[in-house]
């Protein structure tokens, strides 16, 4: 009974979501405030629907109800209790509710949202965002509905994807999700924008923080996944440019640029139209993301069974909002009022060569992805495009980028000089060329490649510190002065630092992947086999195990750095009898931020066991400096500038004057 | 300078970087596409030896052999045709006999197909859409049937 409650609220919600759409629209066209008003509650309405309609499907995993047809399909009674909450989104008809859940929340936070924005905007948002949730209910009710009911409940479910039962995923989809989604609201922005036919620094304030917010949540979601694929699949890579991975750094990338456009905008009044463009094609990368993974119309590691038919519905609704938004763009933008100009040496000017690159690339990974789908359906030739050719075009466009980074960070505005500007950076340069020449000598004979990626990771993060230090210690300051004007600083100019200084981190770690050694052995127990660096490796025995749902047989390894024993790390390989499906467990041992990789194979006929070993020197850095960049978004966020306009706190009054909140996140 | 002058600045570094994004995704297209081909594509058109390509389709019932030092031996077979592949390296958890399978490489001069890559999936019940094609093209398998070597 509950189940049926559970899709019955997904068709309630359907409903709230139309006049979600249509209420506040009207309002907005006639000016009644009344009518504006009824958004925010049909928009907290309709996040409290989808919200227990997702509880149900998540009781119904709980509970181990196999009468649901996707519980059956995804679940065993056996598999640990986190599991089974994960297994509720790691399915098409569940990732596709948490989806909309997301939707919904964004939806709700704008509409109580206290920060400053115009009623007229909020409306219209309020209604674009509507229309997303409306094509994605429809979607969910005609083709996914996670509520099927099977005649027989069967006695046993079929288990949720071996691969799948990890931490990983309990956390990876939700938090790409709320990135992908998130910008859906920039997007209802823009749209808003359009239909209003007025655009200004309100608006950018206005979008900023919201920008930050999908930003930073698609950040730790990508690099999340990024880290999953690392230790579950096996095969020790981080990136594998695999057309799911690009679909998702895809919108990060355009993400990006919109996070630094709209700096423009809102500074200098400029960068509007491109901005709005930035703002929808962001969006429409994120739900052609969705088509990507959700089709299967790319051969990817990523692809799970698919269903063609629920492809061609998203498809219509990629074909619906990229063109309808794109065709209100063509219509409404040149109504828009021109920004200001400026010249091509300035803050502003740098921020646009940052968005030139950033665009560029976005297009070279684009036509990657999707360049064998196009000649598949021209010409009938099957291709594929794999790493060497991002390699060799992402790459090339990144490293002037980054190059220029700092340079662009200590740019005044308006008017900038060359001559200052390196002025301000002679040290930062002259501390990395000394650094990698260093880094060059110790590791002579090695790549060199990577002393090279070492000091430009060095080169972004004394660059961006540099910045702090030099307003810090500005005309002439002591310590103490300068501390007290180090923190008066801005907390924007704190989260470019911090973000700018994890960019140069994550540099260093990728750069380090260079120096990284893989060896493919067959061991016996008591064997020791060389990894890497000083580091080698004992398989002590090897075993059987069972486990909750699965049988494993364990390698049980002693890792040695030199002659001395460091510590002792398993690898194993699963068995899921329910799925019949095997898959590896890598034993990891950190050191410092390196790491030993070892992952088993198989048994050799001779009685011996093959592993895969590998030597990471630095890896962490990868994903410590993206924990960086999320945090400086998140500093951004709290900036006071974006509440400006709401309701101040006064101090000691009764609080019903409302604190300012900080912008939802 | 004028608004004009200005805008021609951007559009000539856009301009700049755009013509070298492309030179360089065009270059990039020369030598590191790879072409996916089905065991009956190679059995009716030829091979070029040396050429790499995406070779797809089953794995052969039977024909898998191992030996020492992670060498594999097996055929991959859409129907019409087959083709023995040879790969050294471990081969992703579900390999298997009747599976679909996905391996990159070369066809050196006695017909042997080196693979130094053997595609890996996440789901057993998923069948890399070129091979599902390829099946199709040599009526092994219909649309909406259960993939083969899946039950």
């Amino acid at each position: 009974m509950l189940i049926e409650v559970g899709h019955f609220a997904l068709a309630l919600a359907l409903g709230l979501s139309v006049i979600q759409m249509v209420v506040p629209f009207w309002g907005a066209r006639t000016n009644d405030p009344v009518l504006m008003g009824v958004g925010a509650p049909a928009a907290v309405g309709v996040f409290a629907l989808v919200l227990f309609s997702f509880g149900v499907l998540t009781y119904a995993y709980v509970t181990s109800d196999f009468s649901v047809m996707n519980v059956y399909a995804n679940s065993h009674s056996q598999k640990p209790m986190i599991y089974k909450v994960t297994g509720v989104w790691g399915n098409h008809e569940g990732s596709m509710l948490l989806w909309i859940v997301i939707l919904a929340l964004f939806g709700a936070l704008v509409a109580i949202a206290r920060n400053a924005v115009p009623p007229k905007l909020r409306a219209n948002t309020i209604a674009v965002q509507a229309s997303v949730t409306i094509a994605f209910l429809l979607f969910m009710l005609l083709t996914s509905n996670p509520f099927e009911r099977l005649d027989q409940a069967p006695f046993e479910g079929r288990d949720l994807n071996p691969i799948l039962q990890d931490i990983g995923l309990a956390i990876h989809p939700p938090l790409l999700y709320i990135g992908y989604v998130g910008f859906s609201i920039t997007f209802a922005f823009a749209m808003a924008a359009l239909i209003e036919g007025k655009i200004d620094a309100v608006w950018a304030r206005a979008v900023r923080p919201w920008t930050l917010g999908a930003w930073l949540f698609l950040t730790l979601g990508i690099s999340m996944g990024s880290y999953w694929a690392y230790y579950e699949l096996g095969w020790g890579g981080w990136w594998f440019w695999d057309p799911v991975e690009n679909a998702s750094l895809l919108p990060w990338i355009l993400g990006t640029a919109l996070i630094h456009s709209t700096v423009v905008m809102e500074k200098r009044d400029a960068l509007k139209i491109w901005t709005i463009l930035l703002a929808i094609l962001t969006f429409s990368l994120s739900l052609m993301g969705t088509f990507l993974v959700r089709s299967g119309v790319l051969t990817s590691v990523h692809a799970f069974a698919v269903d063609p038919d629920r492809g061609m519905y998203i498809l219509a609704i990629l074909v619906f909002f990229i063109g309808g938004s794109l065709a209100l763009f063509a219509w409404r933008a040149p109504l828009l009022r021109q920004g200001g100009i400026f010249a091509p040496v300035s803050r502003e000017g740098a921020l646009v060569v940052n968005n030139l690159f950033l665009a560029t690339a976005c297009a070279t990974v684009l036509i990657g992805t999707l360049y064998p789908l196009a000649l598949e359906a021209v010409t009938g030739a099957k291709i594929s495009v794999g790493p060497p050719f991002f390699n060799a075009t992402f790459v090339p466009l990144m490293v002037p980028l980054l190059l220029l980074l700092p340079f662009g960070q200590v740019m005044a505005w308006k008017r900038g000089d060359m001559g200052g500007v390196a002025q301000r950076l002679a040290g930062a340069i002259l501390i990395s060329v000394v650094l990698t020449v260093i880094v060059y000598g110790f590791t002579y004979g090695g790549p060199v490649a990577a002393p090279l990626g070492v000091g430009l990771g060095i080169f972004l993060i004394v660059g961006s510190l540099n910045e702090v230090i030099t307003r810090a210690f500005s005309g002439g300051a002591g310590f103490g002065d300068a501390m007290r004007k180090a923190r008066g600083l801005p907390r924007s100019t704190w989260g470019t630092v911090t973000a700018h200084a994890g960019v140069g981190v994550m540099v260093i770690g990728i750069a380090a992947t260079a120096w990284s050694t893989e060896r493919i052995v067959t061991m016996r127990p008591g064997d020791v086999a060389h990894v890497g660096g000083a580091y080698s490796a004992r398989l002590d025995a090897v075993f059987p195990r069972t486990g909750p749902n699965f049988q494993e047989d364990v390698a049980q390894m002693t890792i040695f750095r030199g002659d001395r024993a460091i510590g002792q790390e398993e690898t194993s390989k699963r068995f899921f009898p329910a799925r019949n499906m095997p898959t590896t467990q890598a034993g990891l041992h950190t050191v410092g931020f390196s790491q030993v990789y070892l992952s088993f194979g198989e048994p050799q006929p001779d009685g011996s066991l093959g592993l895969r070993l590998y030597y990471k020197p630095l890896i962490l850095l990868i994903w410590i400096g993206t924990l960086f960049m999320a945090l400086g978004a998140g500093i951004a966020m709290t900036d006071r500038r974006f509440r400006v306009g709401a309701p101040v706190r006064a101090k000691r009054e009764a609080p019903q004057t409302g604190p300012a909140p900080a912008p939802a996140e | 300078m004028t608004r004009k002058q200005r805008r021609l600045v951007l559009i000539g570094v856009s301009g700049i970087v755009l013509a070298l994004s492309l030179g360089l995704v065009l270059f990039a297209m020369r030598d590191t596409i790879v072409f996916f081909r089905a065991p009956s594509d190679i059995a009716a058109q030829g091979f070029d030896e040396g050429v790499r390509f995406r070779l797809g389709g089953l794995v052969e019932d039977g024909s898998i052999r191992r030996e020492t030092g992670q060498i594999h031996y097996f055929r991959v077979t859409d129907g019409g045709a087959s083709i023995e592949v040879r790969y050294q390296g471990l081969l992703p958890d579900l390999f298997r006999e009747g599976q679909g399978v996905v391996t990159e490489g070369a066809i050196d001069g006695s017909g042997l197909f080196r693979a130094d890559t053997v595609l890996a999936r996440h789901d057993e019940n998923y069948m890399p859409r070129e091979v599902a094609d390829a099946l199709k093209a040599q009526g092994v398998w219909q649309h909406g049937d259960p993939a083969p070597g899946t039950q």
